[in-house]
């Protein structure tokens, strides 16, 4: 992916990866796991990209996320742009982020140490 | 009567007990629609956190409903 980005004209390529972290508000997490609308993650992926490009002037961006079981640690989502400068990608990369957060039709099972699961409730963190 | 098909996702889903359904429904709205679903399932979504798409693209609740349209329940996402 990050080959995919590749620009003569790339000053600057930001690559965040978001992973599966070990504790959700103080439990002990052993898994996760993703559920998509996967035609509508498709669409709304592509307009999030177009629209970062639009709005902070990018060469490209790229946006993958893991569907269905997540281990600890695993990258649950890569985002990955690029810009002539660098002040650009790194605002568009934390947009992107927020924006997927807030649209991409993506939802997150967390099953606990303990053996429950629940859906998790949107965050903005 | 307006014929219906609905998919359901994550939380909606389980509570649904189905990934999809069609219903017919003299609805006028999405949010009329989904008022009237909450009494065929035990939805505990407030409507004001339910978001819908029609063509993988998000339309407001207050969407006219017209017959045979697919209406995608969209619950709070939590990707990322």
């Amino acid at each position: 992916m990050l080959r995919a980005l590749e620009n003569p004209m790339a000053g600057a390529l930001v690559a965040f990866e978001g992973r599966v972290r070990a504790r959700h508000e103080g439990r002990a997490v052993d898994h996760l796991a993703y559920e998509t609308f996967p035609a509508m993650a498709e669409a709304e992926g592509e307009r999030i990209a177009s629209e970062a490009i639009n709005r902070f002037g990018l060469l490209d961006a790229r946006i993958i996320h893991l569907v269905g079981a997540a281990a600890i640690g695993e990258a649950a989502v890569w985002v990955g742009v690029t810009s002539e400068h660098r002040q650009q990608a790194f605002h568009a990369a934390a947009w992107i982020m927020d924006t997927i957060k807030e649209r991409l039709p993506v939802w997150k099972k967390e099953t606990f140490a303990d053996g429950t699961s629940e859906w998790v409730a949107p965050k903005t963190d | 009567m307006k014929t219906i098909h609905l998919l359901y996702f994550a939380f909606l889903r389980e509570q649904a007990g189905t990934s999809s359904e069609t219903i017919q429904t003299e609805a006028a709205t999405i949010l009329d629609l989904y008022h009237e679903l909450t009494a065929r399932h035990p939805f505990t979504l407030p409507s004001a956190s339910l978001r819908a798409a029609i063509d993988n693209t998000y339309t407001p609740l207050s969407t006219p409903l017209t017959d045979e349209t697919t209406i995608a329940l969209i619950p709070p996402v939590s990707g990322g």
